[in-house]
């Protein structure tokens, strides 16, 4: 994927601001910036959710921006998007949201009268059963708590067989132990399904421990782009604009010490080696 | 700003409120004192002189079905197809009219990404127009083309329905969450299905509560058409009522049977909104 010069003005505010990246191998990459920095606008101008005002962003040779209905959905299938609002169906059962993943690709009249044969609600249980939450499958999305939502949100965007997962502040509302779950979760999908993991985040110590890039945002610019490890308290100062250092353990929300066994990154890579 | 001045400005919009308010009622009364102003001085007697003998009927009516005792319930019995032809006017007329109401509001509502925009403005005028008509006026039309029978009335409810079920349930869609909607969008999910899976699954019980207020009225407005040649409990009651003094009873057995169907309505929609809403999952 080659994103280049990626722009979008709001009236006369320019949320993002000529951004241009390219993600070659599958890689999980985190997006980190002040609020306001433009990290939601680059992720849903990917989905295709908001028009970009300019620039391209090229998969396999083609623009994806200037795709038109059909092939347009067909996209927004293959690049999955994980909101912090979950954005599920609060009155549909769990099971039901994640067949909805699958809406792309089944006949419209078919799926007006929610037609989904076996072996499309047999995967969607496999779904729900990766992420622990099968058990759950017949209730309602609206019963379960914050964290159990986003892992029917991470099933249902499985369930679109995804070229490429976007999340955007996937955490931000999530207590730290169904964060951690659900952290974990999106870090499979880079392990497991070897698919490009693109998430904005809050908090630097997420970033540090579950990615292999950090891209940082400034009012709108890309500020810096690299492996996590030259994140320093310098860099982090110029991302958010602070005029003083930042204590990363006062905003952290990681449950106790990180030692390097318990290192997500590491141990993929022992696994992967 | 200092707080002092923010303080200052707080009570002078208080003020402000204050005066709004008071210059709304004074309006009201206003109104109300021309309308029965302008209404006394049109009657031939006082409104007052009227309120005397406005119970008068109605004890007639009562008094008579005291008197003719079990066979009161008779009557019920002898008015019941009447009813149910109404009932199946309403009924009919409600189906109808809500179906096409469902297809006006999703292309009428301002949140759903209808394309082009302009169809969003359209459809809503379509529907005032449709609300414009009393239902009586298309009823007699309609009679004058095809005739008396249940049919004309039915049409005639149904086209009102449309439009007045249409401005409700766009209402309805317009306060629905977007998140969901942008959720299925997200995966790719067509218009249709964005509207099947996003959308109605949250405004159904809402649109089922107006779907019963809707067939509720309906009946009433069937048994108003009835008058004009419609058939059903309408038919009946403009004999009896018509008829003055003597018919007292079943009239009373008319009204009887109204009220029912009224009550029976209610109950089901309470029961139906219930089961909806706390009721098992899927839609």
């Amino acid at each position: 994927m080659i994103v280049n010069e990626l722009s979008k003005h709001f009236g006369t505010v320019t949320a993002v601001d000529a951004v241009s990246f390219r993600i070659e191998a599958p890689q999980m990459v985190g997006v980190i910036g002040p609020s306001g920095a433009g990290k939601s606008t680059m992720l849903r101008m990917i989905n295709r959710l908001t028009e970009a005002s300019q620039g391209s962003i090229r998969v396999n040779g083609r623009d994806i921006l200037h795709l038109k209905g059909k092939e347009k959905r067909r996209w927004q299938r293959d690049c999955a998007m994980i909101f912090q609002q979950f954005n599920l169906v609060p009155r549909l059962d769990v099971v039901t949201n994640v067949l909805l993943g699958r809406l792309n690709g089944h006949s419209t009249l078919k799926s007006l009268f929610s037609i989904f044969g076996k072996s499309l609600v047999e995967e969607a249980l496999a779904a729900l059963d990766r992420l622990g939450i099968a058990d759950q499958a017949l209730q309602r999305a609206e019963t379960l708590s914050g964290g159990q939502q986003q892992r029917v949100a991470i099933a249902r965007a499985l369930m679109q067989k995804p070229k490429m997962v976007l999340a955007d502040e996937p955490i931000a509302s999530l207590d730290p132990l169904s964060a951690e779950k659900v952290m974990t979760s999106l870090r499979e999908i880079r392990t497991r399904d070897k698919l490009t993991v693109i998430c904005n985040l809050h908090t630097l110590d997420t970033a540090r421990t579950y990615c292999d890039r950090i891209i940082g945002m400034h009012k709108g610019r890309i500020v810096f782009d690299a492996a996590p490890a030259k994140l320093t308290p310098d860099v982090v100062r110029d991302i958010y604009g602070a005029d003083h250092a930042l204590d990363e353990s006062v905003t952290s929300t990681s449950i106790g010490e990180r030692s390097a066994g318990a290192d997500p990154v590491a141990s993929d890579v022992k696994m992967a080696s | 700003m200092t707080a002092d001045t923010i303080q200052l400005e707080i009570i002078a919009m208080e003020k402000r409120r204050k005066l709004y308010s008071t210059i709304g009622i004074l309006l009201m009364i206003a109104v109300l004192a021309s309308g029965y102003g302008l209404a006394s001085s049109m009657n031939s007697g006082s409104f007052l002189n009227g309120l005397e003998k406005f119970f008068d009927y109605p004890g007639e009516i009562v008094r008579e079905a005291w008197e003719a005792g079990s066979g009161f319930f008779a009557l019920v019995l002898q008015f019941l197809p009447a009813l149910i032809e109404t009932l199946n006017i309403a009924g009919a007329a409600t189906l109808v009219g809500g179906a096409a109401a469902v297809v006006l509001a999703f292309l009428g509502s301002s949140n759903l990404g209808v394309k082009p925009p302009v169809i969003i403005s359209v459809v809503r005028r379509i529907m005032d127009s449709m609300r414009a008509f009393p239902e009586l006026i298309i009823a007699l039309f309609l009679i004058f083309i095809l005739g008396s029978s249940p049919v004309p009335a039915m049409i005639a409810v149904a086209f009102h329905t449309a439009g007045a079920l249409g401005k409700l349930f766009s209402e309805v869609n317009e306060n629905a969450d977007a998140a969901p909607i942008e959720g299925l969008e997200s995966c790719g999910a067509n218009w249709l299905q964005r509207m099947r899976y996003g959308v109605l699954p949250q405004v159904l019980p809402n649109f089922l509560s107006y779907f019963m207020l809707r067939f509720e009225i309906n009946v009433r407005a069937s048994a108003i058409l009835g008058f004009v040649g419609a058939g059903g409990i309408g038919t009946e009651l403009r004999r009896t009522i018509g008829w003055g003094r003597g018919a007292g009873d079943e009239t009373a057995a008319l009204f009887f049977l109204l009220i029912l169907s009224i009550f029976a309505i209610d109950q089901l929609s309470s029961f139906m909104r219930q089961r909806l809403v706390s009721g098992k999952a899927g839609s």
